[in-house]
């Protein structure tokens, strides 16, 4: 069922509408290969969240087919499917009753795993997004700024070492200096991890920095798919807009100079 | 006169009736409790019931307890023995509380914290245990709070059709028009009521220092 060369997710003519008609998403089609960062960037209200829960089934296309791994994920275990899947969204959504360790362990436990295992993975990966476990571990969410409780939604999503990250604008809700510190650290994760990585954003030099491929989006539906330097060369409507705000930005930070 | 001058007198008794008196509260709500809380999970679930569930609660609530009491009577199998009548009729007035607080605290779980739980792959029965459940049961026990309240009064009618507890203090005093007999009953039911509210908001305070 899962041919390992070909793409990790692909949408395949994926329509989804709301009570059959209102249409959020149209006829998108995108390939994700393993191991890449893709980059979902748009304005708010392009479809970017819904397009990353079709690919957990939090929807189900209305029609076509979303694969995961070859297989298309109304077939899936809908629980399998989720736990293959790393969730990570804007402000975390933690839970406020559990310390940051439960809040990790959880699927690791879900899944069955010895309690020596669990607590060291913990540890592990709470190293990995940069929190000491001593001093963050029997913390409550309510305990944590911002930036670190993102950390730990992503140490969460990382927990169980599903192969797909989704992150829906997990930076978003930062101060600039955090978000900076966070990016940075996105980036080395991914030199060790090369998770496949669907990454949601707004923001246009986020997506330039963080990911392999932009597929930019824009009413429901894809506009195209570029790297970092087609894009800049695109001579598309659609980008224009997202380089003149990135050059806009390029300039002001000049003037600061 | 004294107004506890009756005590020395009646200790026993007191002590019978008030025991009388825990007993059907006691099996009221842990039947309240044990019919609510899956009633509410239930509307959490099926949205679609809850005009209809808590419609038909709320009917019950409006029906005046003597009423109920009455109403119930020729039932056969209940109005064989009083208790069993008073137990029915004083779950169906707590089963109210407990289900809307049970349904309001599972609708009352932040939208991207349960977002998070179902898309990390909980199932519907784990996303309950592990989130809904400990997080609602703040607003559950306020709710079991408020019913054992409203039970521990509604359960001194249950004299009138004989299935004793504290209210028959009160009506004898009523046949007799004596106010010290009445208050015999009515004290120590209230104090059940404090007494009751402060356990249960101890409960509650816990809950909420564990839970953060
Ligand atoms: N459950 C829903 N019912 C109706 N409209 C919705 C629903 N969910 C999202 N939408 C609409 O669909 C569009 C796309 O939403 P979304 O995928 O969340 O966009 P983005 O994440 O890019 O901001 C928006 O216009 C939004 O208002
Ligand atoms: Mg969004």
């Amino acid at each position: 069922m899962s041919d390992p060369s070909g793409p990790a997710i692909e949408f395949v003519n994926v329509h989804y509408r709301i009570d059959g008609k209102h249409s959020l998403i149209s006829n998108l089609n995108l390939s994700v290969l393993r191991g890449e960062a893709l980059m979902l960037l748009g304005r708010s209200g392009s479809g970017k969240t819904t397009t990353l829960k079709l690919i957990n089934r939090l929807l189900a296309p209305s029609e076509g087919e979303v694969r995961v791994d070859g297989r298309s994920t109304t077939e899936w275990d809908v629980i399998r499917l989720r736990r293959h899947i790393g969730y990570s969204i804007q402000e975390a959504g933690l839970f406020p009753h559990y310390t940051v360790q439960e809040n990790v362990a959880l699927v690791p436990k879900l899944e069955g795993w010895e309690p020596a295992r669990i607590s060291s993975r913990v540890q592990e990966v709470l190293q990995l997004v940069g929190l000491p476990f001593h001093q963050f571990s029997s913390r409550y969410p309510d305990q944590l700024s911002g930036g670190q409780r993102q950390r730990v939604g992503l140490a969460r999503a990382l927990a169980a070492d599903p192969p797909i990250l989704l992150m829906d604008e997990p930076f978003g809700a930062l101060d600039p200096m955090t978000r900076a510190e966070l990016q940075h650290e996105f980036m080395e994760l991914q030199k060790r991890l090369r998770k496949t990585v669907v990454f949601v954003t707004h923001d246009v030099a986020e997506a330039l920095m963080l990911g392999n491929r932009i597929a930019l989006m824009d009413s429901g539906a894809l506009k195209g798919i570029f790297t970092g330097a087609e894009f800049f060369r695109s001579s598309d409507t659609a980008v224009k807009p997202y380089i003149d705000a990135f050059q806009a930005m390029q300039q002001t930070l000049k003037a600061g100079d | 006169m004294p107004l506890f001058a009756f005590i020395a007198i009646d200790k026993r008794q007191l002590l019978t009736l008030t025991g009388e008196h825990l007993w059907l509260v006691g099996i009221s709500m842990f039947l309240a409790v044990a019919l609510g809380v899956p009633m509410g999970i239930l509307l959490s679930r099926r949205r679609g019931l809850r005009a209809v569930v808590l419609g038909a609660n709320n009917i019950v609530q409006t029906i005046p307890s003597l009423a109920l009491f009455g109403l119930l009577l020729p039932v056969p199998w209940l109005g064989a023995r009083a208790d069993r009548l008073a137990i029915l009729a004083l779950t169906l007035y707590a089963l109210l509380p407990v289900v809307r607080n049970t349904y309001a605290g599972i609708a009352g779980v932040d939208p991207p914290v349960r977002e998070a739980a179902v898309g990390m792959g909980l199932t519907p029965w784990q996303l309950l245990w592990h989130v809904e459940l400990p997080l609602a049961s703040n607003v559950i026990v306020a709710g079991i709070r408020t019913a054992t309240v409203i039970t521990v009064g509604v359960a001194t009618i249950a004299a009138a059709i004989g299935a004793g507890g504290l209210g028959e203090f009160i009506f004898r005093g009523l046949a007799m028009v004596d106010n010290s007999v009445i208050l015999a009953g009515a004290v120590p039911a209230a104090l059940l009521a404090l007494g009751a509210d402060l356990l249960l908001g101890l409960i509650q305070r816990t809950l909420v220092r564990t839970h953060h």
